[in-house]
C-alpha cells in the first residue's frame, strides 16, 4: 500500500492506482471528460489536473494518468488548479459550444464568459470513442488521423470500416455529441441525432427515418420556449 | 498492382512487428513510391493490428504518402525566411503553371507540388527543390524556367552559365608546346588538338577544352571501347602513360595545364574518367 495526502487527508492506496482513483475514493470531486472506467487512462482533456509537490516545485499533473506515490501531497482544488481547470473548460467550450456536457461543466465551474472564437467543432479529440471501439468493443474501427490542427477521428481511408458493427458505443461515450442538438448548422437548433452518426457510420441513408435517440430532445425543448 | 508476397517480405524483414512499423512503412514507400491501401491492409494483417492504427501512423508523418507522386517532386519552401521573401507567390505561380493545387500531382504524373516548412538554406531563399536539385533565390518569373529545365532534364549542364564548367589550356608534357587550337571551337571554346592512332588509323582528334565535357571531333571514326594512343602534333612524341584508369584500367594520358598542374584523361573511347591534379602547384 502507498500512503499519500490528498488535501491534507491521509489515504492508503494500492500501488499502481492513480491520483484520480485516490481522490474519488476519498470523495473529492475531480471533473473529467476523457476518463471512463474500463478504458485506459489517456490524459487528453486536462480537466482532471491536480497540484502535486510543495513550494516552488509544485506542479500540475493530470490525475487520471499519475500513479500514486509514497508521501505525495496532492491538492485537488487549489487556486492554481481551479484557474487552470476554468481555462481548460473555456477552451473546450470554444471548440464545442453545443456540447451539453461541456456547458454543464462550464456552469458548475462558474465559467460565464467565453473569450475565444467559437469553432463549432463536433469533436474535442478526447479519444473516448477510439478507446471504446478498441478496448471494449474489440473492433478498432476508428482512430486518430493526421497531426496537429488537422487531427481528426475517422475510419481508415475514410471509407466504411469492415470491422465496425454499428454498435453505437462511440456515440454513447462521446461528450461532444451526447445531447448535442444543432444539426449541421450550429445556429439552427434542430435535433442533430442523425448528423451525429458521422464519422463512424458513414452510410447515413440507412438512418433516414431514424427517430431522435436523445431524450429529452434539447432542440424540442428549445423550440417550445 | 501490389504484390502481396513482396509486402510480406518487407514486413518479415523486421522482427519486432509493430515496433518497427515506421521502418516497414518506409520500406513499402521506397518500393512503391507511396503507401498503397492494399499494402497497409497486408501490414495490418501480418502484424495482427487494426488497419486504423497503421493508417494513423501513416497519416501522422509527413514523410509518408498515401497517393502516388509524379516523376518530379517540386518542394517549395514556405519557411519563415523564404516566406518573407515572397515564397507564397512562388507556390501560387507553380500552381498556375502546372494547373494543380499544392499537394497535388499533375494528371500526366509528371509533377507533384508540395509545400515544405524549411529546407535549411534560409540565406539562399526562397528555395525550390526539384528531385534533389536546389534552386536558390527563386522569383515567380523564374518558375516557368525551372519547369522547363526540369522537363529538359535536370542533369543537363548549361555550358554557358554553369559555374562548375571551366576551360583548361593544356600543353604537351614532352615539348611543352601548347595543344590549343583557337581556330576550331568545340563547346564555344578553343579545342585541344592531338594526334591519335589506333589500329591502322592515324589522324587528328580534337577534344573539348571544358573540364569534364566529353565532346570531341576526330578525323576518323573511333569505335567505342577502343583504346587510343595519343601523340603530340608538334613533337610527335607519344604521350607517356601516367597510370591506369580507375574505371576501366586503360592508360591515363597526362597533359600539362597552363598555370600549373596536370590533367589526365582516359584513353578509352567512351570512358569519361578524367582528373585534375594540382598537387604540384604552389598555391
Amino acid at each position: 500500500m502507498v500512503n499519500l495526502y490528498i488535501n491534507s487527508v491521509r489515504v492508503s492506496m494500492e500501488e499502481g492506482s492513480t491520483l484520480l482513483e485516490a481522490a474519488r475514493f476519498m470523495g473529492f470531486p475531480i471533473p473529467t471528460l476523457c476518463h471512463m472506467e474500463g478504458l485506459s487512462p489517456y490524459g487528453a482533456c486536462r480537466l482532471c489536473v491536480v497540484e502535486i509537490g510543495e513550494g516552488t516545485r509544485a506542479k500540475l499533473v493530470s490525475s487520471c494518468t499519475y500513479p500514486v506515490e509514497e508521501g505525495l501531497k496532492v491538492r485537488t482544488a487549489s487556486e492554481r488548479v481551479m484557474k487552470a481547470r476554468r481555462m481548460v473548460i473555456e477552451l473546450l467550450l470554444a471548440s464545442c459550444p453545443q456540447s451539453k456536457q461541456i456547458q454543464d461543466l462550464a456552469s458548475s465551474f462558474g465559467v460565464r464568459q467565453q473569450r475565444f472564437k467559437q469553432e463549432h467543432e463536433d469533436c474535442i479529440l478526447c479519444g473516448l470513442c477510439v478507446r471504446m471501439c478498441k478496448e471494449q468493443m474489440m473492433a478498432g474501427a476508428i482512430g486518430f488521423q493526421n497531426r496537429g490542427e488537422k487531427r481528426v477521428i475517422n475510419t481508415p481511408f475514410n471509407a466504411k470500416s469492415e470491422v465496425c458493427r454499428l454498435c453505437g458505443g462511440c456515440m454513447y461515450v462521446c461528450p461532444a455529441c451526447q445531447l448535442r442538438c444543432t444539426y449541421t448548422q450550429p445556429d439552427k437548433a434542430i435535433c442533430g441525432g442523425c448528423a451525429n452518426l458521422e464519422p463512424p457510420c458513414l452510410e447515413k441513408e440507412k438512418f433516414d427515418d431514424m427517430m431522435c435517440y436523445m431524450s429529452p430532445c434539447v432542440a424540442c425543448e428549445i423550440k417550445k420556449d | 498492382m501490389v504484390d502481396k508476397e513482396e509486402v510480406i517480405r518487407i514486413v518479415d524483414k523486421h522482427q519486432n512487428g509493430l515496433g518497427h512499423l515506421i521502418s516497414i512503412l518506409e520500406g513499402i514507400q521506397i518500393r512503391y513510391g507511396y503507401l498503397p491501401e492494399e499494402a497497409l491492409r497486408i501490414v495490418a494483417e501480418k502484424t495482427k493490428t487494426s488497419v486504423v492504427e497503421i493508417f494513423g501512423v501513416a497519416t501522422f508523418y509527413r514523410f509518408f504518402r498515401l497517393k502516388p507522386i509524379g516523376k518530379y517532386l517540386v518542394s517549395v519552401c514556405l519557411g519563415t525566411a523564404c516566406h518573407i521573401r515572397s515564397s507564397p507567390q512562388i507556390i501560387e505561380e507553380f500552381e498556375r503553371q502546372l494547373n494543380i493545387k499544392a499537394g497535388e500531382t499533375t494528371a500526366d504524373m509528371e509533377f507533384s507540388l508540395e509545400p515544405v516548412n524549411c529546407l535549411g538554406s534560409c540565406a539562399l531563399g526562397p528555395m525550390v527543390v526539384v528531385n534533389g536539385h536546389y534552386f536558390s533565390n527563386v522569383t515567380p518569373s523564374r518558375v516557368k524556367q525551372i519547369i522547363k529545365k526540369t522537363r529538359e532534364g535536370l542533369d543537363k549542364v548549361d555550358v554557358d552559365q554553369d559555374e562548375r564548367i571551366f576551360p583548361v589550356e593544356v600543353s604537351c608534357p614532352h615539348c611543352n608546346h601548347s595543344l590549343m587550337d583557337s581556330k576550331q571551337l568545340i563547346d564555344k571554346h578553343p579545342s585541344i588538338k592531338l594526334t591519335a592512332s589506333f589500329g591502322e588509323k592515324h589522324g587528328w582528334i580534337r577534344l573539348s577544352s571544358l573540364y569534364g565535357s566529353p565532346h570531341m571531333e576526330s578525323e576518323f571514326e573511333i569505335t567505342s571501347d577502343s583504346v587510343v594512343n595519343f601523340f603530340c602534333p608538334h613533337c610527335n612524341a607519344p604521350f607517356i602513360k601516367a597510370g591506369n584508369c580507375p574505371e576501366c584500367d586503360a592508360p591515363m594520358v597526362p597533359m600539362i595545364v597552363y598555370g600549373g598542374g596536370i590533367v589526365q584523361i582516359c584513353s578509352r573511347r567512351g570512358c569519361r574518367q578524367h582528373m585534375l591534379d594540382l598537387s604540384s602547384v604552389n598555391l
